[in-house]
């Protein structure tokens, strides 16, 4: 087990130095410059004007792992500055996102949990909310926001709100599904004890359907922090998504790169926390 | 050498750090200290007497001429009058009346806390700089510029109150209170922000194609549907010939994606707004085709308004952001000024562009793409003036492309939006007959006249429109 795990990791990191080397090689195109020779002061002057001077520090083409690894530094060696209301450090904006991911998440849960108890015990609810659910399911979260901008009347709380819709589905199917296959001999037992139907819903079913509720969880979360970067390109202010925008506007690619690596590594940091309190909840019957 | 380190520059000198001790690199020290020196010295200007006075003057010539765009008419006026009823007459008109005392009595003002949006574009440049230069904070406004990601977010957020006043694309605000795309609010523009300024930029691959004639079947993108740019795009396609709804796509770009997007092939080219025109040329990716300002010199295209309830509501806070954004608009329009200006606006809480673009946007000169240096100095101009007649034009081409169905009255909903004050009642009051109306002039657009008394006709003047 052991040495599976240290060369499953070798592996990975020959993958990873495979993938930059390549990514160096293609990247690294002609360097820009000035071409020395005779140039007439105006085509110096062009060139100047096209950032091509000897003094410019314009890249073209497609950014090497050098230039992404410079401008990842410049972000971490000072993730908490403030200029204004547009330019804010990378740990800002992330305390931003991540604010905006728990608020929308947390009143997805209070939403789903109750109302996926309710569906999961009631047949009849289960059949009269599954039309809405098949139907309201499948919406690109993004399409809801023109009408939450609308109606919401406030470009932060339509984010949330975002958030909420999308991660309040896969939680509401999986707990009504969860609750519906807690085996039928717990709940007669139960019965049998004529334990009240509070203490059932605590005691009983909750801790049986916890693992399916997670899982649940777990994929709204990983959905919720897919669609928090989009829903702040869209609305901008601040947030993760917003500094990708702002630093697309300046066709910064470098910058682009060092954001889609911190969305990816706080993804997985997210999804493996959820991980962890699956594995609290998990029973072996 | 490298883009790094210089070792072999003799006229350089060689750092392997920034050396001011902070973790930078040296290029972004570079950065980081001309802009904040070039605020200084923009701050250091606007304190100087001279500009003071200069500004006082441009505010209050340009409140004049609000009232009086008509020259003849103003000079009439003031022979008929004189010079102390007319001083008196206007004070009486103008919400801005109480400007010069608002410079001392900060107390009036009803809210002092604004934000104010913008899109990273150099149309907002005034503005942008009234921010880092102060000239809110002097008005004792404590106003939060934000960077907005489009305009149908900035209409969004208007009509939600989020914003307390905001860059507008000119025609927007007409859009928005005639309720086109939006439920009905009124807005009205304060001030035009810029003039001229944007450009037909051509994917490269174009170079050798430069008659709109043979464009049949390009791809174009326009910021916006109520811009200049799509008005303006749509007009030039129109005279060579070409029917803008069916000969060509013109598809709704946020600015930034037009230079990714022209690169990447899936555009022919843009009506864009500055800088992403002269940021093309930078990528190598495009040229300038034409600047706007050949299509129509002195063209408004954005403009800084705010809703009516909000003027309504807080007229002293309106008149002081309005001489805020004119003192910084008095500022950009000297050419003298424009240079630090690019510096100030060029870091990443404002435009986030290299300096090198913004110096060639509002310098006027700039590289073409195609090798030529071109000398413009008019490229982009900060003209406040809202002429009711620009006004007019925009609502004859909404209707002209079907934006607009049915009869407009085209000077009703001009004078009710932007925002030169109706001087023709208090005109009539003290006995002054005049035909024409205050706000508007008459304006030349790729060499055919447009005249605002006419608009109606204008309208259906032209062979290709979608009018039915």
């Amino acid at each position: 087990m052991r040495s599976l795990n240290l060369r499953a990791t070798v592996v990975s990191l020959l993958l990873l130095f495979c993938f930059i080397g390549v990514w160096q090689l293609a990247s690294s195109g002609p360097l820009v410059g000035a071409a020395a020779g005779k140039q007439t002061a105006e085509e110096l002057e062009y060139l100047k004007m096209m950032g091509k001077d000897a003094g410019a520090s314009k890249s073209t083409g497609f950014p090497s792992p050098l230039q992404v690894a410079q401008a990842s530094l410049g972000h971490l060696s000072d993730p908490f500055y403030d200029r204004g209301p547009n330019d804010k450090g990378i740990a800002i904006q992330l305390a931003h996102s991540l604010g905006r991911v728990g608020l929308g998440f947390l009143l997805a849960v209070l939403v789903a949990i109750p109302l996926g108890f309710l569906i999961g015990m009631s047949p009849l609810m289960r059949k009269a909310f599954d039309p809405f659910i098949q139907v309201l399911k499948p919406i690109s979260p993004l399409a809801w926001m023109p009408l939450a901008l609308y109606t919401l009347k406030d470009s932060d709380v339509s984010g949330i709100f975002v958030i909420f819709i999308c991660s309040v589905w896969p939680m509401l199917v999986n707990t009504a599904f969860g609750v519906a296959s807690v085996k039928r001999e717990w709940l007669n037992v139960a019965s049998t004890l004529e334990v009240s139907p509070l203490r059932k819903a605590f005691q009983v079913i909750l801790p049986a359907a916890a693992p399916t509720i997670l899982t649940g969880m777990r994929i709204s979360m990983g959905i919720a922090w897919l669609v928090i970067v989009a829903a702040e390109m869209l609305v901008g202010g601040t947030g993760i998504g917003y500094f990708v925008w702002n630093e697309w506007n300046n066709l910064s690619l470098p910058n682009v790169i060092f954001a889609i690596g911190v969305i990816g590594v706080v993804g997985m940091l997210l999804d493996l926390m959820f991980g962890q309190v699956q594995k609290m909840v998990t029973y072996v019957e | 050498m490298t883009q790094y380190f210089d070792p072999y520059n003799a006229d350089r000198p060689l750092l392997l750090k920034c050396s001011c001790g902070k973790d930078h690199t040296v290029a972004e020290h570079q950065q980081q200290a001309s802009a904040s020196s070039a605020t200084a010295e923009l701050k250091r200007r606007s304190l100087s007497s001279e500009f003071e006075a200069y500004s006082n003057a441009f505010i209050e010539a340009t409140l004049v001429k609000a009232i009086f765009p008509q020259d003849e008419v103003r000079r009439r006026f003031l022979r008929a009058v004189g010079k102390g009823t007319a001083m008196a007459a206007i004070s009486s008109v103008l919400p801005m009346a109480s400007l010069q005392a608002m410079a001392q009595d900060k107390n009036a003002l009803e809210k002092t806390t604004l934000k104010i949006g913008f899109i990273p574009i150099t149309c907002a440049t005034p503005l942008i700089m009234a921010h880092p230069l102060g000239f809110y904070s002097k008005q004792g406004l404590s106003v939060e510029v934000t960077k907005t990601a489009g305009w149908a977010l900035i209409r969004d957020k208007m009509i939600n109150k989020e914003y307390d006043a905001t860059h507008f694309l000119s025609p927007m605000p007409l859009a928005i209170s005639m309720g086109l795309g939006s439920n009905t609010t009124p807005m009205n523009v304060a001030t035009i922000q810029n003039i001229n300024g944007q450009a037909i930029t051509l994917s490269l691959k174009h170079k050798n194609n430069r008659d709109p004639k043979n464009w049949k079947g390009f791809k174009f993108a326009v910021p916006f549907e109520f811009s200049m740019h799509n008005f303006l795009l749509r007009y030039y396609l129109a005279e060579a010939g070409l029917n803008p709804d069916t000969d060509v796509q013109i598809r709704v770009v946020p600015p930034a994606e037009m230079v990714a997007n022209l690169r990447a092939g899936n555009l022919d080219g843009f009506l864009g707004p500055d800088p992403f025109n002269q940021r093309a040329v930078y990528e190598e990716v495009g040229f300038i085709h034409i600047l706007t300002k050949d299509l129509w010199d002195g063209h408004p295209c954005c403009a800084f308004g705010t809703s009516t309830e909000f003027i309504q509501k807080n007229p002293n806070t309106f008149a002081a952001l309005y001489r805020a954004v004119l003192t910084a608009a008095a500022m950009a329009r000297d050419p003298k000024n424009r240079e630090l200006i690019a510096k100030v606006i060029a870091p990443a809480q404002y435009l986030n562009q290299p300096e090198a673009v913004l110096t060639q946007v509002l310098t006027g000169k700039f590289a073409d793409g195609l090798g030529n240096i071109k000398n413009v100095p008019d490229r982009a101009d900060f003209d406040p003036m809202p002429w009711q007649s620009m006004a007019v034009w925009m609502l004859t081409q909404m209707k002209r492309w079907g934006y607009i169905k049915g009869e407009v009255n085209y000077k009703q909903i001009a004078e009710k939006v932007f925002l030169i004050t109706d001087a023709r009642k208090h005109m009539k009051a003290l006995g002054q007959p005049f035909t024409d109306g205050p706000g508007y002039a008459k304006h030349k657009i790729m060499g055919k006249e447009f005249d605002a008394a006419k608009a109606d006709a204008y309208a259906k003047s032209f062979a290709i429109s979608k009018m039915g």
